[in-house]
């Protein structure tokens, strides 16, 4: 690991304004995933500002209804929450099925959303990757890519991003509060983070110094019959290869409202907004569900190992559908 | 920097670098070779520790975050030469082969019983997903699990 110095900020502010002046440090807070990634040597920064202390680590209600999280809440007490669990089970279950106990304990909300990619390349020093290096090339495209994009990827890079917490946030229309060297900032989940385009080096629309100081939900009454699927290579510990979280609003056999939203497809977290828009209205049927995945999936460009990707995220998005309007009744 | 902690129990000063673990500041520092550095990336829970009552990963921690902070080691669940019963337990059953995932897996079973006296199968095994063993193929870690569920007041 290269030197670097560390430190902790008195307050939001203050850490703020200390990134803002050193253009090569960064934020600091569970440490499960940069800490590991500066062991990697993939990433060098020369200073740590340590902010698990600084934001606030509760889950509290909102005049409007919904939610507001703390960045700095861990992800097991997030997964524990009574209100989660009630009133947004997907989100719960989205923690549950990521990492382990150990690491949840120690990640936070903020971290979990900014996670880097579990692609192997951008892990590897010793080989191009347009993410760590821009302009060197993407290993990943004729290389081993099982796990990744099928959706939204650029000729630049194919990388999948890695949170399940963040697709069911996706899902329930979460909006991200942020703090910055210029004020405040409300940004719904959808444009945090990005596609990757030609500037695959960029993996949100954050700017550098912009701390995440909380999560809030919506007071949407369905949200409570969401859900979370996940499918991997093992029955626990692993980064999913293809993931969904839905919620479903249905009234005398037709679905009032959706949402749907994927992991493991694309450097973001998918939102499934053609998917949604073919169902609202219709019957809730097995036929219509996978109708819907259809059209969702049409643009899926697979890579040479996972074409996989294209049938399992169907039959996922019309299993869990199938679920949900079973349990919606 | 100088860095306190209170490790199983007792307060502990030490002088450490910027950008150590705690995993380091524990077996380098303090002499407490009981946590295991095997990936050192949060992978294999052989590290696993309680920090302020939580069970996490010793290597991913950097020794600044902890400071402060109230650590217990597997070294600090037996009562001086009385072992814990979730260690007797993994001494019956034979869970312990070349014996380097042993202290994280106790430390993690240890933190599964105390939140969950009854686990079933797939508790366990859900609870331990993050501790790996590359010799027993974990029938016998079960099995200890199960006893110490029996026998943990
Ligand atoms: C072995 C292993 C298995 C895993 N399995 C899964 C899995 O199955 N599913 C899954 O979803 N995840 C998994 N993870 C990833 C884990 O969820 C993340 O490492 C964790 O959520 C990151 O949170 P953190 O607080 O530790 O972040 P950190 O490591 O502290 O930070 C991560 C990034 O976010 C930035 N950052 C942190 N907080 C803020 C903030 N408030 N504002 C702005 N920037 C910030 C940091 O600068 C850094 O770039 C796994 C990790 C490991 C090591
Ligand atoms: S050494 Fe810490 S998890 Fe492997
Ligand atoms: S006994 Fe050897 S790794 Fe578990």
């Amino acid at each position: 690991m290269r030197p670097y110095k560390y430190v902790r900020a008195q307050d939001v502010d203050g850490a703020v304004a200390t990134l803002a002046e050193a253009p090569n440090a960064a934020f600091l807070a569970g440490g499960t995933n940069l800490v590991d990634l500066m062991k990697l040597e993939v990433m060098t920064p020369d200073m740590l500002v340590d902010v698990r202390r600084l934001t606030s680590d509760r889950v509290e209600g909102l005049d409007d209804g919904g939610l507001r999280i703390g960045a700095a809440v861990p992800n097991s007490v997030l997964a524990a929450d009574h209100k989660i669990r009630s009133r947004y089970p997907a989100l719960s279950q989205a923690l549950l099925a990521g990492a382990s106990g150990q690491l949840r304990n120690l990640a936070t909300t903020g971290g979990n959303l900014l996670q880097h990619t579990r692609c192997v390349y951008w892990q590897d020093v010793t080989t191009p990757c347009n993410k760590r290096e821009p302009g060197s090339g993407c290993s990943a495209i004729e290389g081993h890519n099982k796990n990744h994009a099928i959706l939204g990827a650029s000729e630049h890079c194919v990388a999948t991003h890695p949170s399940d917490m963040a697709v069911a946030m996706a899902a329930l229309d979460a909006f991200i509060n942020v703090q910055g060297p210029e004020g405040e900032r409300r940004i719904p989940i959808e444009e945090l983070h990005r596609l990757p385009g030609d500037e695959p080096q960029r993996d949100t629309t954050l700017q550098h110094g912009e701390l995440i100081t909380s999560v809030d939900l919506p007071p949407v009454e369905f949200f409570s019959n969401s859900k979370y699927r996940k499918v991997r290579e093992r029955a626990s510990y692993a980064f999913a290869l293809v993931s969904v979280a839905a919620a479903l609003d249905i009234e005398d056999g037709i679905v009032g409202d959706v949402r749907i939203a994927l992991g493991g497809v694309a450097h973001k977290p998918w939102r499934a907004t053609k998917a949604e828009e073919a169902l609202r209205g219709e019957p809730a049927s097995e036929a219509n569900f996978r109708a819907a995945a259809d059209i969702e999936l049409e643009d899926a460009q697979p890579l040479r190992d996972n074409a996989f990707k294209v049938p399992l995220a169907r039959n996922v998005i019309t299993r869990t559908l199938l679920d949900l309007s079973e349990e919606g009744r | 920097m100088k860095l306190r902690l209170m490790v199983n129990g007792e307060s502990r000063e030490t002088e450490v670098r910027e950008g150590e673990s705690l995993l380091y500041v524990l077996r380098e520092r303090l002499g407490l070779f009981g946590s295991k550095n095997a990936c050192e990336q949060g992978e294999c829970g052989s590290c696993s520790v309680y920090l302020d009552g939580e069970l996490v990963c010793a290597c991913l921690v950097l020794a600044g975050q902890a400071e402060g902070s109230e650590v217990v080691t597997v070294e600090g669940l037996s009562e001086g030469e009385r072992l814990h019963p979730v260690q007797e337990a993994f001494l019956e059953a034979g869970a312990v082969q070349c014996g380097f995932c042993t202290p994280g897996l106790i430390v993690a079973a240890h933190d599964l019983l105390s939140r969950n006296s009854e686990p079933t199968e797939a508790e366990v095994r859900e609870a331990l997903a993050g501790n790996l063993c590359r010799c027993t193929g974990y029938e016998k870690i079960l099995t200890a699990v199960q006893m110490a569920a029996e026998t943990t007041p």
